[in-house]
């Protein structure tokens, strides 16, 4: 029971990590339903940049807003060059277009930075932590802990941001529809630059996360692929259902891989979650907390 | 002045319908197809058969299947290549267990099987629509190419995974040259393009439009969009199943899962894409394109390197291909969003009028 319990433990903790990518794309997909499929690269792109600058002798704390800097650059151009052509496309269209994107990001990335594999330190141990495991008995990592904290910090600070501010009425009136957000005079292609900002910039906390955890390299940019299932489980478009979905992906992933994996030959980490997302997917076509489709003629 | 359909007049319903209904259309396919049959094969090199031309027909049949699901019934899929893999591996399995089949029925019984595999991931494409069922479709890549990594049975308990697939013997003839080989996967390409091509004119193609285009007006005027979504997944997957066991046998000469990856599913998606979404002609387009892209860029960096001696470390060069090819992608969908098909479209148009302006 207790082997479970810290399997769930570590699940979850995980699972944060997965919702911290999945948020990325949900900020993009909610404020101008672009599929964005680049969000795993600007996740390495961040990590890299970062590491790069630091292992250049930038300060921690210096280097950070540096980096900051470099991804809202790198959103506005993109909305400049890459979006803005294709408004009115087909959402295949743009999704495409965001495929090309994540391999001009990789090779932009490794181009500047070299391809090497880079060790990145945040100054805390990936150990678990004494008092609990002592009372408990579980092992409970200090890293996770810290990653989920600083998700928690995340989500928060996005909350009030789009609840609280000018900016954030703004953009979830374009997300609830172009057209008359554009009548009511908001300025869309403005409103689209900044999403894909602050999507750039919670791309570099995951990358820094990720990052601290496995090495800064490319494998990073297949981390979009396991934020996929945490995406429609939770529903495309809702900033609880990514982390909701995060935790349901992350627990049973682990569960999975440790009590069912042995059974089938191991390895099915990598599939699993998309199984699991397609089964309730049959139930709710939606997600858990994503908008219900309502089809008209 | 030399493409126009004037004066030829139709006077059956037939001759209406047909797959070409223009005569300059028929004639251009049959001088392609003389060229394609007759004077390659006399002309082309080796390198140019088994680097260029065998891949480029094959993935042209699996980015028409693709071209089916995606462009004509309207379901995105970023799982071909695993049902490539089916198709690969099925075709393994029937010439190793059954004795004496035909080499032309493994392939067939290969992509009955892709298709048998197709209409099962089909399903959930009944309750879900748009980029849900595309993430759904990952589903099938990588559960299919764990499957076949894992069961042993697949492979023949090969250890290595990576197997050599059986040599190409069709009427007692082998199959072994790159000529040989080409003209083999032609056959088959051109035939399942023109059947590709009939379809999409007939009944079938258009219950698939409909339901693409409005799949809850398709169903109120009578047509089943179980019946007609779940034909789609299996005709799709028939013909990439076909091309799967083509790029295994005509091209690789191994049967391994990995070769069946993600990366050639977004290949494929891009050839359509770039080629033009529902069209047949796109599928063949986006397959050149994607397929001499690479080539062409790792040329012109060697030419750099040899003649101009403006040297690029490799670990650059390969990058800068990633790049380059990213770049193009995102310029080809600003500049012709509808794909190259599009640029042929606009070019009959002109031919008709030529050589007055309008």
């Amino acid at each position: 029971m207790q082997f479970f319990f810290e399997v769930l433990i570590g699940g979850l903790l995980s699972g944060v990590m997965y919702s911290l990518v999945a948020l990325g794309f949900v900020l993009i997909y909610k404020a101008s339903g672009v599929f964005n499929f680049a969000q795993g690269s600007m996740v390495f792109f961040a990590a890299l940049t970062f590491v790069g600058l630091v292992e250049h002798g930038l300060d921690f704390w210096l280097a950070l807003p540096a980096t900051l800097l470099v991804m809202v650059v790198l959103g506005i151009v993109i909305e400049r060059v890459v979006l803005r052509p294709l408004i009115n496309q087909p959402q295949i269209t743009l999704f495409m277009a965001t495929i090309g994107l994540s391999f001009l990001i990789e090779g932009l990335a490794q181009i500047v930075w070299g391809s090497g594999v880079h060790g990145l330190e945040l100054g805390i141990q990936d150990e678990p932590i004494q008092w609990i495991s002592d009372n408990t008995g579980i092992n409970v990592s200090k890293f996770d802990l810290m990653a989920a904290g600083v998700a928690a910090v995340l989500v928060s600070t996005l909350a009030v941001f789009f609840n609280r501010t000018r900016i954030g009425r703004a953009l979830r009136a374009v997300a609830d529809d172009h057209q008359a957000a554009l009548a009511v005079g908001i300025p869309l292609q403005q409103i689209w630059s900044i999403v894909w900002a602050v999507a750039g910039g919670v791309a570099l906390v995951a990358g820094l996360l990720w990052g601290a955890r496995n090495g800064v390299q490319f494998a990073l940019t297949f981390v979009a692929l396991k934020a996929l299932p945490v995406l429609i489980l939770g529903g495309f478009d809702s900033i609880p259902g990514a982390i909701v979905g995060g935790l349901i992906i992350g627990a049973s992933e682990k569960l999975a891989e440790v009590f069912l994996g042995p059974y089938v030959g191991g390895g099915i980490e990598g599939w699993f979650p998309y199984v699991l997302a397609l089964l309730f997917l049959l139930v709710r076509p939606e997600g858990l907390f994503g908008e219900k489709i309502i089809r008209r003629i | 002045m030399l493409y126009r359909e004037a004066g030829q007049f139709k006077t059956s319903y037939e001759a209406d319908a047909a797959i070409f209904p223009i005569r300059q259309d028929r004639i251009a396919i049959a001088v392609i197809l003389a060229v394609a049959f007759v004077a390659v094969p006399l002309l082309a090199t080796p390198y140019l058969f088994s680097a260029i031309l065998i891949p480029f027909l094959i993935l042209s049949l699996a980015a028409l299947g693709l071209n089916i699901l995606t462009g004509y019934a309207g379901q995105l899929s970023l799982g071909s290549a695993a049902f490539m893999a089916v198709g690969a591996f099925a075709s393994y399995n029937f010439v190793l267990r059954v004795p004496g089949i035909p080499l032309l029925v493994a392939f067939a019984g290969g992509g009955l099987s892709a298709a048998a595999v197709g209409i099962v991931f089909g399903l959930p494409s009944l309750r879900i629509r748009g980029f849900y069922l595309a993430v759904a479709t990952l589903a099938a890549q990588f559960f299919i190419l764990w499957c076949l990594s894992k069961i042993g049975w697949f492979s023949n308990y090969n250890p290595s995974g990576v197997i050599t697939a059986q040599p190409i013997v069709i009427l007692d003839y082998t199959f072994d040259t790159p000529p040989a080989k080409y003209l083999l996967v032609l056959s088959i390409v051109a035939v399942m393009a023109l059947a590709a091509k009939n379809m999409v004119r007939g009944n079938v193609g258009r219950q698939w439009m409909a339901i693409r285009d409005m799949d809850v007006a398709a169903e109120v005027i009578g047509i089943r969009p179980m019946r007609a979504k779940l034909l789609a997944f299996a005709v799709s997957s028939f013909y990439c199943g076909v091309a799967g066991a083509l790029f295994a046998y005509a091209y690789l000469g191994t049967v391994e899962p990995e070769a069946y990856n993600l990366d050639l599913s977004f290949r494929i998606l891009f050839m359509i894409i770039i080629g033009g979404v529902g069209t047949v002609l796109g599928s063949f387009l986006g397959s050149a394109f994607i397929t001499l892209l690479p080539i062409l860029l790792s040329t012109t960096i060697t030419f750099l390197d040899t003649s101009l001696h403006f040297s690029i470390p490799s670990s650059v060069a390969s990058n800068l291909e990633l790049m380059i090819f990213g770049g193009l992608i995102i310029f080809f969908l600003i500049v012709e969003p509808h794909g190259l098909a599009r640029l042929w479209q606009i070019a009959k148009e002109k031919l008709r009028l030529w050589p007055f302006p309008h």
